[in-house]
């Protein structure tokens, strides 16, 4: 009985954890439908798992100290076969029906006619993100992906290299991301906020660090920034700015970095259109600033071991500041972020 | 054989002559000093082997603590990122197959021979063999961490991270080699079991006397059987695609990066039966000794047993939910995997009844029990809710599934294990484990244990992934983990604790032992010594010293069967499988050096090729077929006259067909081999559900007179070995006709596979090119890798017969071979229906 009080009294804890502290990234603080509805279903098991835990103790405890009559009658095959046949066959069985019940909903792709796609794929390590514009034209982004609140979104999860696996706990379960096959997830964030995801699947090398966010945003909101993210870069307008770009395009960025509307149009990195509005550097390593850039430029490898960008270490101290003023400015005039 | 009669004047009370003990123990005598490595005894193999498994707990858990120590505060930088990634594979990889399967493995040697009442294990230098090789490869594979040479891919190594494009390093060959060559060495020591436990009973020990750790060992090994030729397969696959680009697993060459996961799951999930099982075992033989009475149920559980044997290969899907398959497969595996817990269930009831129906003693072992009854369930649970498809899309690949596994098998079998070693210390060696030291060591690493695992389910559901080597401070798992590191610590000092009561007390290898001071009921707690009893008793009850009252006092005064040695070497006695009636006089070999050397020179073989240093791999694997074939120059003695084995009872001392002990050993190994093929022809139509388009139009393929002519060369190949059988000549020799027709079938089917192979290239197959000309060929490498050893046992039967040592009364070689054989063409012919037909049929 200690042993289940114990156990009670962590899991309560973990729901004030899970309440008060920093959820970003916790299943048991569902703040999409998705995860609501398997954040019931854990806490239904939960109980069951006490429940049954009791049992089991209890009767341990009765068959070692207990009175002679509860000791003759847990020594009987039959109780045997209550216990560990009858019993857990009701209660799976219940159990079962309601997880396959969950599972055909949650797949059910007819219900959400209407939803917003969004394809990810996985890389080695950051994630490629891509939107389509009202007018149908892909918007390419990185590690970011801005949805609309209280719209289904449809995610068509690809992978480039190895296995990923994209997950949002706030929002709902993982789906593995394979080369070669398109997987699907529908999530639907019901508030807006900022929520942390991360890979799931041990893709090697800097698998830790392969995170992301989503952000979900009213849903006026989101198509107007659809609409500006969708437009050519923001062209330089500073000196600096326009040394920096002319660094950009100089020193090789753009063999594999895009930035819509120059000649950067690389594919095998990240997406830069849109660098100066995003809210950290080197996935989710280090926030966004100046220095911080400057950092991931030259010494992306202790940053972030192992991702294919060289180290750009001959550049000079004023070329590196152009650089990263250059970057910093590549957002749609009044984003927010 | 033995009537009923006969059993029922027993025991014998006639003196026994003055010197037979004396001569039975010198003929069991163990090499000295450093040429105890030459003996093959199961006893010291068994103390050999349980020693180094052991050693690899030691190391796996040192890792276990440095990953603890990496992971105690956030943004750590006491591990770079390569090397934890290194660390973790190996912890896993380390645990899993060099020690969670070995340790229960050498128990099995260790302990079944002892509990059956046999004099050794059937075939003790395959037993000394798989030893060596996974002591030797083990030490190599684990050393390949101190060279940055370790894989670092996952003990799951799933491609295609680790492909040659994105694992260019030889760790993940290492492991692909390493692993797949220890796994030999399990599948070797699971032949041994199951004839162990089948055909070297105690007279009278029918199945249902048999002591349930028997029952578990046999489920086992049986499970090894159908489980890991899948992923041996799997390296196979894996290692072709890294060495020679045959692409299976490459998505834009047709392959399927998910093939990996059926096969190794196919494998990975039994796997954790495979350990738990024994454990199992090991609890139901400890509950009824310390409960003084016997196990309630006995029936209910073997049945409980097979059934988690056969359920365990319907799950392996259940780790795979988040891989985007549909609904209905979800559900039948959902179903599959909670219905596996019923089994269990049952165990656990049966336990605590048994403790119910007796007094439970308070030993170290009780402890360690009830250790595992709570942690075990608990673990069980979790596994319930991770069966459920919703909630594992949450926490898979988080620590709360890391929480879950160590509950299971931390819980389900190293607590076994320590209660294991507390019990039965006093059967092997002079003195008992201490019980106060006992107990601290179980609070130690029970507390530890649970102050380590339990915070990891609420890391998991708060959104810690697996695998990561480190985490933002932000994400606020720090607490949880800090917990945990101090956990892992407190653990660890219990299990230092152990060591140090086993360095004081543990006095193995003496002839006398601290004896029965439990007081258990089966024949392991006779006064047992390297050869097993003085004399092996009749068996008439399940628990045989609790019902026949003498019983340990006359088997230790010779008055049972086989108090000496008759012919003068090592000698059990084969009983028949269901009874146990005594069915021939088994002679064994004694120490030798064949088994060690050739065990260290395939493990040579196998290493050298991860390296690439192709000559001295092929020179090691020269001579390790030369000590194979050294060996069995001397297996299979010469009839002799039939012997009395005692109370009247005379044994004939040779036996071939179905009768031979053999047989059945080469029955299982053709299992083996049927299930590596099964595993292949799953892999072919699988991948045509994947990428039917690379499968070539019924005009594009090699014609189908070739396959004709292949097939009549297999049958004709069948036929002339059939015939050889007919003119194995009897004492005297006359003619050569034997020796030409059993040439001649070798040549045929070497002349098949190549007939195969070149009209598959005619017809513009190439194996790099796509997955069908991949599978195509691997059809035609998984007939070389068995025709390789055709070729070399079909000298080995014509030498046998050239040097007088195969005639028809001593035909057991080539009965061996001619079930090898016949398999091989089968095998062939489907392999041919498969490639040839397939397509046709499909196109």
């Amino acid at each position: 009985m200690r042993h289940a009080r114990s156990f009670a009294t962590i899991v309560a804890s973990s729901v004030v954890l899970g309440g008060c502290g920093r959820d970003v990234q916790s299943m048991l603080a569902p703040k999409g439908i998705q995860a609501e509805q398997i954040a019931v279903l854990a806490w239904l098991l939960f109980g069951f798992g006490i429940f049954v835990l009791a049992i089991v103790i209890a009767a341990t405890w009765l068959a070692i100290g207990g009175s002679a009559r509860s000791r003759r009658i847990l020594a009987q095959e039959n109780t045997v076969l209550t216990l560990g046949i009858a019993f857990p066959v009701v209660t799976l069985t219940l159990l079962l029906g309601y997880g396959v019940w969950l599972t055909r909903a949650l797949l059910d792709t007819d219900r959400d006619q209407n939803a917003v796609g969004i394809e990810v794929v996985g890389e080695q390590w950051w994630w490629r993100v891509t939107y389509l514009a009202p007018d149908g034209t892909p918007v390419a982004s990185a590690n970011e992906i801005r949805i609309p609140v209280a719209t289904p979104i449809a995610f068509k999860l690809k992978a480039s290299d190895v296995i990923h696996s994209f997950w949002v706990p706030s929002l709902g379960g993982k789906v593995d991301m394979i080369p070669g096959r398109t997987t699907h997830l529908r999530l639907t964030a019901e508030r807006p906020g900022t929520y942390r995801g991360q890979c799931a699947e041990y893709c090697g090398g800097a698998h830790a660090l392969m995170a992301l966010e989503v952000i979900a945003m009213p849903a006026s909101e989101h198509a107007a920034w659809l609409r500006r993210a969708a437009m050519p870069a923001r062209a330089p307008q500073s000196d600096i700015e326009q040394r920096g770009q002319h660094l950009f395009l100089g020193a090789g960025c753009g063999a594999c970095h895009t930035v819509r509307g120059t000649a950067a149009a690389g594919k095998l990195g990240p997406d830069l259109t849109q660098m100066g509005a995003r809210r950290s550097v080197g996935i989710d390593t280090m926030p966004l600033t100046h220095d911080n850039l400057v950092r991931f430029i030259t010494d992306g490898q202790h940053v972030k071991p192992g991702n294919l960008m060289p180290e750009f270490r001959f550049l000079q101290p004023p070329e590196l500041d152009a650089l990263a003023a250059y970057l910093l400015s590549l957002k749609a005039m009044d984003a927010d972020g | 054989m033995a009537d009923t009669a006969t059993i029922s004047s027993y025991p014998s009370t006639l003196p026994r002559p003055r010197d037979e003990q004396a001569a039975l123990e010198a003929v069991w005598a163990s090499p000295r000093s450093w040429r105890i490595v030459t003996d093959v005894n199961n006893t010291v193999i068994g103390y050999f082997y349980v020693g180094t498994a052991m050693l690899f707990f030691l190391l796996a858990g040192t890792l276990a603590l440095l990953i603890r120590l990496q992971l105690a505060v956030p943004s750590n930088t006491f591990l770079s990122q390569e090397t934890y990634n290194q660390i973790f594979t190996m912890h896993g990889t380390v645990m899993m197959f060099l020690f969670a399967v070995p340790v229960v493995e050498a128990m099995g040697i260790l302990l079944l021979p002892q509990m059956l009442g046999a004099r050794d294990q059937p075939f003790p230098r395959l037993g000394a063999f798989a030893f060596w090789a996974y002591f030797v490869g083990g030490l190599v594979f684990f050393s390949t961490l101190f060279f940055d040479l370790a894989p670092s891919g996952g003990w799951f190594m799933y491609p295609p991270l680790t492909s040659s494009q994105f694992s260019p390093n030889i760790g993940a060959d290492f492991w692909l080699l390493g692993i797949g060559f220890i796994e030999i060495s399990a599948i070797a020591g699971a032949i041994e079991i199951i004839v162990g436990v089948l055909r070297t009973r105690a007279p009278g020990m029918t199945l249902d006397r048999m002591p349930m750790f028997a029952w578990t060992m046999l489920i086992f090994a049986g499970m090894i059987v159908f489980a890991f030729p899948a992923v041996i397969l799997a390296t196979i696959l894996l290692e072709l695609e890294r060495a020679f680009g045959w692409p299976f697993f490459i998505a834009a060459k047709g392959g399927d990066a998910l093939l990996w996961q059926h096969l190794f799951w196919f494998f990975g999930h039994p796997e954790v039966y495979i350990i738990f099982l024994p454990a199992a075992g090991m609890v139901s033989m400890i509950v009824p000794t310390m409960a003084g009475t016997p196990l309630v149920g006995y029936r209910l559980v073997v049945v409980a047993l097979i059934a988690t044997g056969f359920f365990s290969f319907g799950l392996w899907v259940h780790h795979m939910f988040t891989t985007g398959i549909p609904a209905l497969s979800l559900s039948f595996f959902s179903a599959a995997s909670m219905a596996v817990s019923l089994p269990s269930g049952i165990q656990v009831f049966a336990w605590i009844a048994t403790i119910a129906s007796g007094r439970l003693r308070w030993t170290t072992p009780s402890l360690f029990i009830l250790g595992f009854l709570f942690i075990f369930t608990l673990g069980g649970l979790t596994g319930v809710m991770v069966a459920m498809v919703p909630f594992d899309w949450q926490v898979h690949d988080t620590y709360f599934v890391v929480a879950h596994f160590h509950y299971v098998l931390v819980g389900g079998m190293v607590f076994p294990l320590f209660a294991a070693f507390h019990y039965w210390a006093p059967a092997f060696s002079g003195r008992a484990l201490s019980e106060r030291l006992g107990k601290w060591t179980f609070w130690l690493m029970f507390g530890g244990f649970n102050i380590a695992f339990f915070p990891m389910h609420l890391a998991g559901l708060m959104g810690m992934p697996r695998r990561v080597y480190t985490y933002p401070a932000v994400m606020e798992w720090g607490v949880l983990n800090m917990v945990s590191t101090m956990g892992a610590f407190l653990f660890a000092s219990g299990i230092a604790l152990f060591l140090i009561d086993l360095a004081r007390n543990l006095r193995p290898g003496g002839s006398d032992t601290a004896g029965n001071i439990w007081n258990g009921g089966t024949l392991e707690w006779l006064h047992n010594r390297e050869y097993g009893p003085r004399s092996i008793p009749i068996v008439t009850s399940a628990d045989p010293l609790w019902e026949q009252p003498h019983l340990a006092r006359d088997v230790d005064a010779g008055r049972y069967y086989l108090p000496g040695s008759i012919t003068g070497r090592r000698e059990t006695i084969v009983t028949s499988p269901i009874e146990a009636t005594p069915q021939y006089l088994l002679r064994l070999p004694g120490p030798g050096w064949t088994p060690f050397l050739a065990a260290n020179f395939t493990a040579a073989f196998f290493m050298l090729l991860t390296v690439k240093a192709v000559t001295l791999a092929l020179i090691s694997g020269v001579l390790a077929v030369a000590m194979l074939v050294v060996w069995m120059w001397d297996s299979d003695p010469k009839p002799l006259e039939p012997v009395d084995i005692g109370g009247g009872i005379k044994l004939t001392t040779y036996a071939s067909g179905s009768l031979s002990h053999s047989w059945w050993a080469m029955i299982v190994l053709l299992l083996v081999a049927g299930s590596l093929y099964l595993a292949y022809v799953f892999s072919y139509l699988y991948l045509w559900t994947v990428s039917p388009q690379f499968w070539p139009k019924p005009e594009a393929l090699a014609p189908v007179a070739s396959a004709v002519l292949s097939a009549f060369l297999l049958v004709s190949g069948s036929a002339i070995l059939v015939a050889a059988g007919r003119v194995l000549p009897h004492r005297s020799r006359s003619g050569r006709a034997f020796e030409l027709l059993t040439g001649l079938a070798a040549a045929i089917l070497l002349a098949a596979l190549i007939a195969e192979v070149s009209a598959q290239s005619q017809a513009g197959q190439r194996p790099a090119t796509d997955i069908h000309g991949a599978l195509v060929f691997t059809a035609a490498f998984l007939q070389g890798q068995i025709a390789l050893p055709i070729l070399v046992m079909a000298g080995f039967v014509i030498a046998r017969s050239l040097g007088g040592r195969l005639v028809l009364e001593r035909r057991v070689i080539f009965d061996n071979f001619s079930l090898l054989y016949h398999y091989t063409i089968g095998q062939s012919l489907l392999g041919l229906l498969l490639v040839h037909g397939f397509p046709r049929l499909a196109g």
